[in-house]
């Protein structure tokens, strides 16, 4: 435990003055490119090999794992990059949720495989919409308004969806489509294995967006705001702007992830995307280090894997729910001893490279 | 009288009546974040545990079938004294450590603290919701028109206005309130003047856990139903009570608190009972647009 603000806090981020990519051409499209792509096609083929090997249960927190690394990784942006705390997360991606949701049962019939990305994009955009009208009067202001406000923000939609009877209320949206299976010859891809394929898409897509961006000019924007406010503005960065754009950045990829949630689940009621949906993003980012993208995956995966393989049969033992127990202890342990999370504001690729950086 | 009338006046009593049971809670969350800037998240749950306490103090002392004055104050005594520890336990084991971590990281354990107590208490007391006990026998003591003014309304005003002005008194007219401003407006400096800061922050945690303890007992009179996750959306009130306020400001929060206590209570009575949480949101949102530093609040300018 140390007291030196310096050290419990945000390293001081080095790079903050550097050129933004200094690496040659050939390599930067090796990695703007190529490396999604093979990732891509990497997880497709171990979709496969899952696909043969576990039942649907298993199958089943594997999407809800990739919803859940878009859904740390968005947040990561406004509350690790940007400095700012949010703590309404699950708002963002109920809107999301239900509008692919919608979209999927009452509007389109049948959809096709891409129909279900346009259903994600209409989600992510609507969360954005809203991103947008709670972040501006909010983010003007410094301090801990806007964790206020998307407290606030979070629970008035529980309340709408809770509400409407057109989504079905306090019942809740069930029936959602997945996309349908296809076959090619006497090769059947399954349900799930489309759905996985679009799963990992959009979570490629988000890490390649997001990575991209803190790693440009923006990001540099981003970690100014967040290392000293006041410095950036008078360094003329509007800082108000950047945080907007940030937060709607944030919530448009939320909403992405509760499309990514709705056809996994396949069933929604306002009572998933409560208060406690919200602290499970802020814990995944947390765990995995404020700032740092890979961290938040990796802690995305411990979060969502943990529960279910160690926690619900250690719960099953003792007849006793510790789940979320241990969880806020962990939480609380974090904070005191470990407040910069597994990675801290480095990420994956940083620790097998040489000096540290 | 008219019918109308009738409603408005029965509506402005329980509003006053559920607006000073928040203006209670309100007051610890403002006198938290008055001295640490920081949401005390966890305000709610020790909240939650004052109306456990009471619950079980009535119980195993045979009280539970004793309604009457000296039992609701045996409780409130009892609320008082349990909310206490927990709070000073809470400021001692996870505030404390990270007094001079950055303010996100503090936020964190709030939420992880109160997310502890709730779950801790869905353990230990059980998930299901409990009947509070019969504390006091209710009785109209007025009527006006249809409306009436019952014992409940009147003993939660008389004891809410009671422990306001103890706690009036003791910041304006104490050594220790004295000190809680000092703290309050600059903590370093106010050591440097020999003021014990760890010793007044306690004290701040202390009182503003003892004013939820008393709050615990009056809403679980008038409602009679408790269980470990009652906190949350009460405590979201209360903390929307101190911030419309002005967080920070004692009587910003006792007007936050009898503000949204009675706008609940119309909206309910004229609008719909299913939208008056978000209404109660909405009204923040407003607030922090048009006015951010709340209705008392000073605007604050930060300087470099």
């Amino acid at each position: 435990m140390t007291n030196d603000p310096n050290k419990t806090g945000h390293n001081p981020v080095p790079e903050v003055g550097t050129k933004p990519s200094a690496k040659p051409a050939p390599k930067r499209f090796a990695m703007s490119f190529v490396a999604p792509v093979g990732a891509f096609i990497a997880l497709a083929i171990v979709g496969q090999l899952l696909e043969a090997s576990t039942n649907q249960y298993v199958q089943l927190v594997l999407l809800f794992m990739c919803a859940n690394i878009i859904f740390a990784t968005s947040l990561n942006l406004v509350n690790g990059f940007t400095g700012q705390f949010s703590i309404g997360h699950a708002g963002f991606m109920a809107l999301g949720a239900y509008t692919s949701a919608y979209l999927s049962t009452a509007v389109v019939q049948n959809p096709s495989f891409f129909d279900f990305i346009w259903f994600a994009i209409a989600g992510g955009l609507v969360a954005a919409a809203a991103g947008y009208v709670v972040g501006l009067p909010s983010l003007r202001l410094r301090g801990d308004y806007l964790a206020i406000v998307t407290l606030g923000f979070g629970e008035i939609i529980r309340v709408i969806l809770l509400n409407t009877p057109a989504i079905g209320g306090a019942r809740g949206l069930f029936g959602i489509p997945r996309p349908k299976e296809v076959v090619l010859g006497d090769f059947v891809f399954t349900n799930f294995y489309m759905n996985y394929l679009l799963a990992i898409f959009w979570v490629i897509l988000t890490l390649v967006v997001l990575w991209r961006m803190v790693h440009s000019v923006h990001g540099r924007k981003f970690l100014s705001v967040r290392e000293d406010e006041i410095a950036a503005q008078s360094m003329g960065i509007n800082t108000t702007q950047v945080k907007v754009r940030v937060f709607v950045i944030s919530s448009f990829f939320a909403g992405i992830a509760g499309a990514v949630f709705a056809h996994a689940a396949q069933g929604l009621t306002p009572a998933t995307f409560g208060f406690t949906k919200s602290v499970d993003a802020i814990i995944m980012v947390v765990l995995g280090g404020m700032g740092s993208l890979t961290g938040s995956v990796m802690a995305a995966a411990v979060v969502t894997l943990l529960p279910e393989f160690v926690l619900r049969p250690l719960t099953d033992i003792t007849g006793i729910d510790l789940r979320m127990v241990l969880y806020s202890l962990a939480l609380i342990l974090f904070m005191i001893l470990r407040p910069s999370g597994i990675l801290g504001t480095r990420e994956l690729p940083d620790l097998w490279r040489k000096n540290g950086k | 009288m008219s019918d109308f009338t009738n409603e408005l006046v029965q509506h402005i009593i329980n509003g006053v009546s559920l607006g000073s049971i928040y203006a209670l809670i309100a007051l610890g969350y403002t006198m938290v974040y008055g001295i640490l800037q920081l949401i005390n998240f966890a305000h709610s749950e020790v909240y939650m545990v004052g109306a456990f306490t009471a619950f079980y103090t009535a119980r195993y002392m045979g009280l539970a079938d004793k309604p009457g004055f000296l039992t609701l104050i045996t409780l409130i005594v009892a609320a008082m004294v349990v909310c206490s520890i927990i709070g000073v336990s809470i400021e001692r084991f996870a505030y404390r450590p990270l007094r001079r971590a950055p303010k996100l990281n503090i936020l964190i354990t709030a939420i992880g603290v109160s997310l502890l107590l709730q779950y801790s208490g869905q353990i230990i007391f059980g998930a299901d919701p409990k009947v509070f006990p019969n504390v006091l026998d209710d009785q109209t003591l007025a009527t006006l028109g249809t409306a009436e003014l019952r014992l409940f309304d009147v003993t939660i005003l008389g004891v809410a206005v009671f422990f306001m002005a103890v706690l009036t008194y003791m910041i304006n007219y104490t050594k220790t309130g004295k000190a809680m401003r000092a703290v309050s407006t600059n903590w370093t400096v106010a050591s440097l003047m020999g003021i014990n800061v760890n010793r007044i922050i306690s004290m701040t945690f202390i009182i503003g856990s003892s004013l939820a303890g008393v709050a615990a007992v009056l809403i679980g009179m008038k409602y009679p139903k408790i269980d470990p996750l009652m906190g949350m959306i009460i405590g979201m009130k209360a903390f929307v009570a101190a911030v419309v306020g002005g967080i920070g400001s004692l009587g910003g929060a006792v007007l936050g608190g009898l503000l949204i206590g009675f706008a609940e209570e119309m909206v309910k009575g004229y609008i719909s009972s299913t939208y008056a949480d978000a209404f109660t949101f909405a009204m923040l949102i407003l607030v922090l647009i048009f006015r951010p530093a709340g209705l008392l609040g000073k605007p604050s300018q930060e300087k470099v």
